[in-house]
């Protein structure tokens, strides 16, 4: 079965889905391979190279897309090319069906199966297919770059023997893919990099990459990344407030502002303001990410880069990964390539597209002459969810100013309890008939010790408990006495007996003691 | 008859003990505390030497010189994961000193009896004092001393079957001691039956049995303390320890009746109701009832256990440093098994390596870890982990949820979820370490197997869960390679 890439139509695309390489890896699975003549030209492929892959050079569009079954794009397909398409043909492309509900019609009445890249679920098995992140990697890197073409200073800092230059700081808006991999550049390239984003469950993921986290002071039901897809969920406008607050805090400060904030559907959320962009100083940059989607900042113009009233440049280009297009187009080939691999289970060159599978259901839109857009939620959530925290209850003042009395009585309630029986007993042995008074005294005090001794023992802390066993221990060895007043006694049995005695316990008073002093020495503090 | 002075003394070493008890509460005034207790004992042994000992007092002089040189022995060469098994034996002394001490009293009694009725003369202080009493007072001498004789007798054998299970193959016992659960046929009816006829002996003894009735009794106790231990589990063995401790008190308090000694009451009440309240905070801890723990080892199950699902994924060395390095908050759970294999200086140097890398590492240290109330304490202390880091079970587990690698070491039942998942785990309703709410959880240990109680651990089975198999000290050395 014939794989087939065209050239990209769309204005100043780069990108070829096809590479020399996933072109192999394509015909390993049972697949010819053709693409159309200088298809790859603009990334750098040339005719020749694919030639040497085994790939067939098709002269124009009309004659490839007439000659393969499965066609492999970069761009959602235009209106000519949806011309030379087929029923029972293939095509896998982005496509962004939430936006392109007639481009889904129209590919529904010719009967073409069609698979979003930009559907791909995000779930671990997907990720080697996953073309947004590949490509948002490339942009988040190609972001600073741009920014650094368009900066008149080093990123780091430097003392040089004409000189001090101060580093610069970067602050990155957004920290997804792209946002994460221009954390990676911008301190990789040495500049003093700041990061933001809303799902405070990045700040592990920031910081990491060596950035800094800009924490708000802010309570709110955090939202759980787990909920969305691990995609960022539109703020509340009290978090809006905040955050803006802190982004005029740092505005003078920073020299270059990459903004990456996009909420899946919706247009881009304003966040850095025209007063900002003023705040800034001469020679800053913005790089805004966002532009396709009306930017992150004010003053952005789609696909151009204007420069402000005090010299802050803006760039509102959306072709990122297109300026790159060779490596592009080899991670974007690669992602092609696992996605045909994933629907080719038995590598014979057939394509089985498995509605059963969570991948293929996600990304197929429309398939045997019906919208399959959207899909139904992925059986494997993509993300654990976040333990939900319990929340403690908040006890009123009354409330718990009625535990405690309650608590209180409960105590006093066991604590009377306890003295009457044992006030009882103790008066009860005293009632015994003929209980000689010498016995009595004696009892006083035992009942006396033991009252000391629970008194004593709750104070004492959980760690010391061993220190305190071996005390006890040593301590019980009095026992000693018992055998040093006998020792002395008549009789010789009594003698060897008590002398045993004597012997024993005093091991116990210097092993027991010993041994609570090495214990105690230990514990100190950091 | 004692002299005033000596009773003065013994005021002093009183109010020295109670001081030297209460100084525990605080880790820097317990080493202030130990000091008193040592005073005490040293007036209370000076006092007596000087006052109604002094009898032979070269010969006491002597045999305690001895009995130091064999205790300083002891206490100095000891390793401190022996101590649980140091502090069982030393027990055992304090019974058996406390049966020889009783059956002194009875020869006294006797020889007093035939004195007077042959008309002798009465030497030796105890027996003067017996001389003067009474008859009803000469049977509660006898009922005291029975009391402390019996109980002295089943602390003696209690003691030396725990240590030989504390002390498992290291034992120096001439036999080896089953860590599990025994019991011979009859079990509980044995022990009932043995302290009925402890019972029956007592009073053919106070009817004027004789010594051989009271021999007779002290072979029922030992009896008693060898069976009753046989039957508790390893598992339970901090609380037969602190239960032995306060036997030992008790003891001694009825030997201090008997010998009308009131320090030997005072001292022997303090020892014994700290034991007994330590027992209690231990089996509040593991959520058992104070019987069900002397009753003998865990019950069967009360239904059937929830089937653990999943399998246990095990983890290398690499792993785990590479996990370690990227945490910020790690907080490591010792148990027993970190005692076994001696592990506890790794486990301080891993926590060294990883404060010096700016982590916040902390300890969790469940009540009933290790077999002996704060026996992990003693451990990390041992190994110089600073004890402002060394956090109790209530202190840390609202923390679980924020720290990012949980490093369990040897410990078991104290980080089973079953206790809270599954009505029907014979530790169900026991506070556990809820260490799986960590974003990982390493668990060292040997090997798939139970573990002391034998109960199967869902922890291992936790998807955030990984097993670091091997010896604790020979993982955590290999661990060590890993980070610098």
């Amino acid at each position: 079965m014939m794989i087939g890439a065209p050239k990209e139509v769309f204005d100043g695309e780069a990108r070829v889905a096809i590479t020399p390489d996933s072109a192999k890896q394509l015909q390993k699975l049972g697949y010819d391979v053709a693409i159309e003549t200088g298809a790859g030209a603009a990334a750098r492929f040339s005719d020749a190279d694919y030639e040497a892959a085994g790939v067939t050079i098709c002269p124009n569009a009309p004659a490839l897309w007439a000659t393969s079954e499965i066609v492999l794009k970069v761009r959602a397909p235009e209106e000519a090319e949806l011309g030379h398409a087929r029923s029972g043909q293939t095509l896998i492309s982005f496509i962004w069906p939430a936006q392109n509900e007639a481009l889904l019609e129209a590919l529904k009445d010719k009967g073409v199966t069609a698979l979003a890249m930009d559907m791909v679920p995000r779930i671990s098995r997907a990720q080697k297919m996953d073309a947004l992140s590949s490509m948002a990697n490339i942009a988040g890197y190609r972001a600073v770059i741009e920014a650094g073409n368009n900066f008149g200073r080093f990123f780091t800092g430097q003392v040089t023997a004409a000189g001090k230059v101060p580093p610069a700081k970067v602050l990155v808006v957004g920290a997804g893919v792209a946002g994460l991999a221009a954390i990676g550049t911008s301190t990789s390239l040495g500049a003093i990099t700041y990061a933001f984003d809303v799902r405070p469950e990045v700040a592990e993921q920031i910081e990491s990459m060596g950035a800094e986290f800009v924490y708000l002071d802010f309570e709110e039901a955090q939202t759980d990344g787990a909920a969305t897809g691990g995609y960022a969920a539109p703020s509340s406008p009290e978090f809006r407030e905040k955050q803006l607050e802190k982004f005029r805090e740092l505005a003078p400060e920073v020299d270059i502002v990459i903004t990456t904030a996009l909420i899946p559907g919706r247009d881009a959320p304003k966040l850095w303001l025209k007063d900002m962009v003023e705040a800034m100083k001469p020679g800053s940059v913005v790089v805004d990410l966002a532009a396709e989607k009306g930017g992150n900042c004010d003053l952005t113009v789609m696909d151009q880069k204007v420069v402000s009233d005090n010299g802050v440049t803006i760039v509102g280009y959306t072709d990122f990964p297109s300026r790159m297009a060779t490596q592009s187009s080899t991670l974007y080939g690669n992602n092609l390539r696992h996605m045909m691999t994933d629907l080719t289970p038995e590598k014979d060159g057939k394509p089985f597209v498995n509605m059963e599978d969570d991948v293929i259901r996600g990304a197929t839109v429309t398939h045997e002459n019906a919208i399959t857009f959207p899909p139904p939620p992925p059986k494997v959530a993509a993300i654990a969810a976040q333990p939900k925290k319990p929340a403690a209850k908040e006890l009123t003042v009354e409330e718990k100013r009625a535990q405690e009395v309650a608590a209180f009585k409960a105590q006093t309630k066991t604590q009377v309890g306890l003295l009457a029986a044992g006030g009882a007993l103790v008066l009860g042995i005293g009632l015994i008939p003929g209980m000689p008074a010498s016995f009595m005294q004696h009892f006083i005090v035992f009942v006396l010790s033991v009252f000391i001794g629970f008194q004593v023992i709750w104070n004492v802390a959980h760690s010391l408990h061993t220190p305190l066993m071996a005390v006890t221990n040593a301590i019980s060895s009095i026992i000693i006495l018992g055998a040093l007043i006998q020792i002395g006694s008549s009789g010789i049995l009594i003698t060897i007996l008590a002398a045993l005695g004597v012997f024993m316990a005093s091991i116990n008073i210097f092993g027991g003691f010993l041994v609570t002093r090495r214990m105690l020495a230990m514990f100190q503090k950091s | 008859m004692e002299n005033a002075f000596t009773i003065a003394a013994y005021v002093v070493a009183a109010i020295l003990f109670i001081l030297s008890l209460g100084g525990l509460s605080g880790q820097e005034s317990a080493k202030r505390a130990v000091w008193y207790g040592i005073a005490g004992m040293a007036i209370a042994v000076v006092a007596t030497l000087f006052g109604p000992g002094s009898g032979l007092w070269i010969v006491s002089l002597v045999l305690i010189a001895g009995g130091a040189t064999v205790g300083y022995q002891l206490a100095t060469k000891v390793q401190m994961t022996q101590m649980p098994e140091l502090v069982a034996i030393m027990h055992s002394l304090v019974g058996l000193a406390a049966v020889f001490v009783g059956f002194n009293a009875d020869f006294t009694i006797s020889s007093v009896e035939s004195a007077k009725a042959a008309g002798d003369a009465i030497e030796g202080t105890f027996a003067t004092l017996v001389a003067k009493k009474t008859p009803i007072e000469i049977t509660i001498l006898q009922i005291e001393l029975v009391l402390g004789v019996w109980i002295g007798a089943v602390t003696f054998t209690g003691s030396v079957i725990a240590y030989g299970k504390l002390s498992g193959n290291s034992s120096l016992l001439p036999f080896k001691i089953d860590t599990a659960a025994i019991q011979l046929p009859g079990g509980h009816m044995l022990n009932a039956g043995a302290v009925a006829l402890s019972v029956l002996f007592a009073i053919w003894y106070f009817s004027g049995g004789g010594f051989f009735a009271l021999f007779l009794l002290t072979l029922l106790a030992l009896f008693i303390g060898y069976h009753l231990i046989m039957g508790i589990g390893g598992a339970d063995m901090p609380v037969v320890v602190s239960m032995l401790n306060s036997y030992s008190g008790w003891a001694a308090a009825a030997i201090g009746f008997s010998l009308g000694n009131d320090l030997l009451i005072v001292v022997g009440a303090l020892v014994g109701s700290s034991g007994a309240i330590l027992s209690y905070i231990m089996c509040k801890a593991m959520n058992r009832s104070f019987i069900s723990v002397i009753l003998g080892g865990f019950g069967g199950p009360a239904g059937e256990q929830m089937a653990v699902e999943g399998e246990q994924i095990a983890i290398d060395a690499d792993g785990v440093a590479s996990a370690l390095e990227d945490a910020d908050s790690v907080v490591i759970i010792p148990g027993y098994g970190m005692a076994v294999a001696q592990a506890q200086q790794n486990v301080a140097e891993l926590t060294r390596r990883l404060r010096a890398q700016g982590k916040n590492v902390r300890f969790a240290i469940h009540p009933v870890a290790g077999r002996l109330p704060g026996h992990m304490n003693v451990l990390l202390a041992e190994a110089k982990v600073p004890y402002d880091i060394v956090l109790e079970m209530d202190e840390i587990n609202d923390d679980f949820p924020d720290t990012d690698v949980a490093i369990v070491i040897g410990s078991n039942d104290i980080v089973n979820p079953a206790a809270q998942d599954d009505p029907n785990s014979p530790i169900a309703g026991m506070p556990v370490l809820e260490c799986w709410k960590a974003k990982q959880v390493f668990v060292s240990k040997r090997g798939q197997g139970t573990g002391y109680s034998g109960i199967e651990n869902p922890l291992f089975f936790k998807d955030n869960t990984r097993m670091f198999y091997g010896d604790a000290k020979a993982s955590l050395d290999a661990l060590l390679q890993k980070i610098t």
